[in-house]
């Protein structure tokens, strides 16, 4: 029967959508990094492009091989897959390989294997394990506190590195929690946070301090009466949120440092001297700075593949890394780059769509895990390229140089898109 | 949280990214998108400037290479550094100096080591700089002159200024511009069109490759050569007469209006201003605030022009009928203007229109002068009358000749005396030197010969011009070919220039005739002051004088003012004879008196004003 087949069962939206962004990515990372000799072949190992193609062609046959391989397998040792990730990543403390000052890098011969890239799968993959437990209720306290565990973990170690942009990979399955009930005020509580500190920053304390107080008064007025949070909640939340407000100006001088504040005062559009301003667009907004030059000078329709003047000139630094989308810009526009942008949102939400059609809650909890992981490296990494936030290392999935990138992204969706395609006949199993 | 509520912020998101993607790229502030990229580098590829020639196609100006030895410091091998300052004949601390300077510069980048080699250097260099990494030659073309002549007709080319710059988007700071005389007047045309190339760099500003395979690149065109008016054999003889003599001659075809020769004295060797030393030439002739050598006199001096000007005034009383040519004055050795006697040094009698121009007689210019006001109702009818007559011979304004700088002269108008003197408030007697070429009236040298020329033609003149032709243009502007009429009908010319001709033959001139050549000529003789500490002191007069020959066919006319030479023919005269005949005859049969010419200098005249001592002026001593 053709339909059994598990090829004809696959998502074949999301594989267009997959292979679409793959290419265009591989296309991206040949211009940037191809020099002026077109003449070499295109699987020459000693290039970029080269390295970035032998990894596409093990993707696709690793996604092959673990086709036949059977979906409960992964899903019962995804505890023991989360204790090798966990090795792994303690073993870099020892065997690790330092690049650009990150100690992320296991040296493996011709390649090096970044095990934080695996780690964010398998982290995904443990957290679907413990949630789907019918035991499991994320409204105890304990659960709770065991499922951040499991974030907070891998996040520490690899914070360590230090990577702190694949730290904000694993907060990023926060939203999972938050999908599978933990209560939504954690994350008022959390982002409360986040804004008091930046406000501080910006406004300073005094405006601060009314204009969260005026806040919090009026929530008390309009809040619905239906809505019940622990009196502990309510006493420890304005608390704790006027001490970070009056800890901010502290934490800002004495624990972050210099690069840290560089980042902010830019961010936030902090700096008030003229000297010291241009100093920090020189230096940590140079990056932002010929990014968004490279970008905006592909205007409609980009200057066509390989015509990219600042791209061939190297100008924008990492620009076939963190930076690749700033090559989409100038050769191909706003059209492709937009089209990019589109095919990126449409893959995310059709994975929601997917997650949502799962029968077992270990998919649809793997499904929404993956789709934060995609979400917050898109969101992110563009985010940053288009200087509409502070600069974070963290790869443009599918497009940014990285073979261990590459090949996770493209097990991490296969896996969930093997589970889709099995879904209808894993209820019988 | 639900499914639609993560959906929401994911399509957020998207729109966000696609809102900040077209306020960056769809609203692009830079509107050249080429010339703004950093990634581009617009390189200019320079074309020989064009070759200037004389009317006989004797070249002038050319061009020659110059070489500047360059260097990337971050390319540089250790090398042999003593031959390698043989070579380049430098010292071992001037060059550390330099390469320290170069890489405080850029190491990167390339700069200047050693700028205009010679040629002898730059052929014992080139076979061995192979073997010095990081060094390399830059080929550069500078002026070279073929005369040492013609220094302020020709002009010089110098560096762009901030301002140049401003006023015209053709040049980038470092290019050349002309800067004066002809190379500034046919700076269009001698300049040609420089090629561009574009150069894609990478983020070290190294050149990686051409930008579009050369696709917007263009050739340079080279200028275009022109040939001009001047004699160069003329204007050689012209300025080693002019030796230690300050003052202008400028000579003219009347039939053309073509400038044979322009001198100002003193001048100096146009190569002066080329290479090198450059700067330092021209700082030093620039600071000589007495010679002036850059101060181009046969252009900018405005003397008033003295008795010249009578032949002018009886041709304006002969067309107004105040006069006809056997009206006769007595001449009293002198004239009484509003009872005051003024002198005349033509020894007296009765004279009448010939015998007043050869003897140059100032009482029977002064009485035709005043029986010319006589004809009108006002003195203000009079004189505008008068005025347009003058103006009609390109007095008392620019001439429109094509050199860049230049001086109107003066004719006084009406309104001139009546800011003097106050409307309705003078008369002819107030303005009556002008009746002798004295008082209010100036021109400039090339005034004086376009004046002369238009008597030679008979009433009309061409402006007079240094263009003959611009290789690969048909002609030359039609304002340069086009006749320009005096006001003045041709049937007056006649006894003028007999009468002109009568100052060679038995008047003030009559020891400078050319042997076989008939000469029309009028001398002058122009008082003028100056002030020392405050005071108004009268030096010796200019010598002045304009001629034209042949008569019967003008192939010349020529006006020579020679500062402080005193008497019309004393100097002035013994020039423009010389002139002529060199240029009609092409030798001199007068070797005496060219001798004589060529070896006189009026230091000692020119040292008596600031000598601080008591002088005499007008002394006969040579």
């Amino acid at each position: 029967m053709r339909g059994n087949l598990l090829i004809f069962r696959l998502d074949w939206i999301s594989i267009f959508l997959l292979l679409f962004l793959i290419s265009f990515g591989w296309v991206n990372i040949y211009s940037t990094t191809v020099g002026n000799d077109l003449s070499g072949p295109l699987l020459d190992l000693g290039t970029f492009y080269g390295k970035q193609l032998f990894f596409a062609i093990l993707s696709l046959i690793i996604v092959i091989l673990y086709s036949f391989i059977p979906d409960q397998f992964i899903e019962r040792f995804s505890s023991v897959f989360y204790l090798i990730g966990i090795a792994l990543l303690l073993g870099l403390f020892v065997f690790g390989k330092t690049i650009a000052g990150a100690t992320s890098w296991y040296d493996l011969g011709p390649f090096n294997f970044q095990p934080s890239e695996l780690m964010k799968m398998i982290v995904a993959l443990a957290l679907a394990k413990y949630l789907s437990d019918t035991q499991v209720n994320l409204r105890y306290s304990a659960h709770q506190g065991y499922a951040v565990l499991l974030l907070v973990l891998p996040s520490i170690l690899v914070i360590a590195q230090p990577d702190p942009g694949s730290a904000l990979v694993f907060f990023s399955l926060f939203l999972v929690l938050f999908r599978e009930g933990l209560p939504l005020y954690y994350l008022t509580f959390v982002l409360s946070f986040i804004l008091a500190f930046a406000a501080t920053l910006k406004f300073g304390l005094t405006y601060t301090f009314i204009g969260t107080i005026a806040l919090y008064l009026s929530y008390l007025w309009v809040k619905p009466k239906q809505l019940k949070t622990p009196t502990w909640f309510n006493i420890s939340y304005p608390v704790i949120l006027f001490a970070v407000i009056a800890s901010t100006t502290w934490v800002y001088n004495s624990v972050f440092k210099q690069h840290h504040r560089d980042r902010f005062s830019l961010w936030l559009n902090l700096e008030t001297n003229q000297d010291r301003l241009l100093d920090i667009k020189q230096s940590i907004g140079y990056n932002t700075y010929q990014a968004k030059q490279a970008i905006a000078s592909g205007r409609w329709s980009g200057k066509g593949f390989l015509e990219g003047t600042r791209t061939k000139g190297d100008f924008v630094p990492a620009q076939h890394s963190d930076y690749i989308f700033s090559s989409v810009g100038e050769e191909w526009g706003f059209i492709s780059s937009a089209i990019v942008i589109l095919a990126f949102v449409a893959l995310l939400l059709r994975f929601i769509y997917l997650a949502d059609r799962q029968k077992k809650a270990f998919h649809r909890i793997y499904g929404y895990g993956i789709t934060s992981i995609l979400f917050i490296h898109f969101g992110i990494n563009i985010g940053m390229v288009l200087g509409m936030l502070p600069t974070i290392g963290i790869p443009l999935p599918f497009f940014s140089y990285g073979g261990s990138s590459l090949l996770f992204f493209c097990l991490m969706c296969y896996i969930f898109l093997k589970m889709d395609a099995n879904r209808l006949k894993t209820h019988f199993d | 949280m639900s499914r639609f509520f993560y959906s929401l912020v994911i399509i957020i998101v998207g729109l966000l990214f696609i809102g900040k993607l077209v306020s960056l790229q769809l609203f692009y502030e830079e509107s050249n998108i080429v010339e703004s990229d950093p990634a581009i580098t617009k390189n200019y590829l320079y074309p020989e400037r064009g070759f200037i020639y004389d009317r006989n196609g004797n070249l002038l100006v050319g061009n020659q290479p110059a070489y500047d030895v360059m260097v990337t410091p971050r390319e540089v091998a250790s090398l042999d550094t003593l031959e390698f300052l043989k070579l380049l004949d430098l010292e071992k601390e001037e060059f550390i100096d330099k390469m320290a300077r170069a890489r405080r510069y850029s190491t990167r980048l390339p700069s200047v080591l050693v700028a205009n080699l010679s040629k002898e250097s730059y052929a014992a260099l080139q076979e061995k700089l192979r073997r010095f990494q990081g060094f390399f030659i830059r080929k550069k073309s500078l002026r070279d002159y073929y005369t040492t002549s013609a220094a302020h007709v020709l002009g010089y080319i110098s560096e762009v200024n901030a301002d140049d710059v401003r006023r015209n988007d053709y040049y980038i700071p470092g290019e050349n511009i002309g800067r004066t005389g002809l190379e500034r007047q046919y700076e269009q045309v001698l300049r040609g069109k420089k090629g561009v190339s574009y150069v894609q760099k990478d983020r070290f500003n190294r050149v990686i490759g051409p930008y579009k395979e050369g696709s917007l690149d263009s050739l340079p065109e080279m200028g275009k050569n022109i040939h001009i008016t001047i004699d160069k054999t003329l204007q050689e003889y012209g300025e080693r007469l002019m030796n230690g003599k300050r003052g202008g001659i400028v000579a003219i075809e009347p039939k053309t209006g073509e400038i044979l020769s322009m001198i100002s004295g003193p001048t100096y060797d146009p190569s002066l201003l080329v290479g090198r030393e450059r700067s330092a030439n021209y700082t030093a002739m620039y600071y000589d605030s007495l010679s002036r050598p850059t101060w181009d006199r046969s252009i900018l001096a405005q003397p008033s022009p003295g008795s010249p000007f009578k032949a002018l005034n009886a041709l304006v009383a002969l067309q107004e009928g105040a006069i006809n040519p056997r009206t006769i004055y007595t001449c009293d050795e002198g004239f009484y203007v509003a009872g005051v006697k003024r002198g005349c040094h033509c020894g007296g009698g009765v004279r009448d229109l010939n015998s007043g121009l050869l003897h140059s007689c100032n009482a029977y210019f002064a009485e035709s002068f005043r029986s010319f006001y006589r004809k009108f109702e006002t003195t203000t009818e009079a004189h505008d009358t008068w005025e347009a007559h003058m103006k009609s011979f390109g007095l008392g304004n620019f001439l429109g000749t094509d050199l860049p700088t230049g001086a109107p002269g003066r004719i006084p108008s009406t309104e001139f005396y009546d800011r003097a003197y106050g409307r309705n408030r003078w008369v002819s007697t107030f303005v009556i030197s002008n009746a002798i070429g004295q008082g209010e009236v100036a021109a400039t040298p090339l005034q004086l010969a376009n004046m002369t020329a238009a008597i030679a033609n008979r009433g009309h003149f061409i402006t007079p011009h240094l263009i003959k032709e611009v290789e690969g243009e048909n002609s030359i502007d039609y304002k340069f070919r086009e006749k320009r009429y005096t006001t003045i009908d041709e049937k007056h010319f006649d006894p003028v220039i007999k009468g002109m001709e009568a100052v060679y033959t038995s008047g003030t001139a009559r020891f400078l005739q050319v042997p076989g050549i008939r000469l029309a000529g009028k001398t002058g003789t122009v008082e003028n002051y100056t002030r020392i500490d405050g005071e108004k002191v009268q030096l010796t007069d200019h010598s002045v004088f304009v001629a034209f020959a042949p008569v019967e066919d003008p192939k010349i006319a020529i006006a020579v003012y020679i500062e402080h030479g005193y008497y019309g023919n004393r100097y002035a005269g013994h020039i423009a004879s010389l002139m002529i005949e060199k240029y009609l005859k092409g030798e001199i049969t007068r070797v005496d008196l060219e001798k004589r010419m060529l070896e006189k200098t009026l230091a000692k005249e020119y040292a008596k004003p600031t000598s601080k001592k008591p002088f005499e002026i007008n002394e006969y001593a040579w």
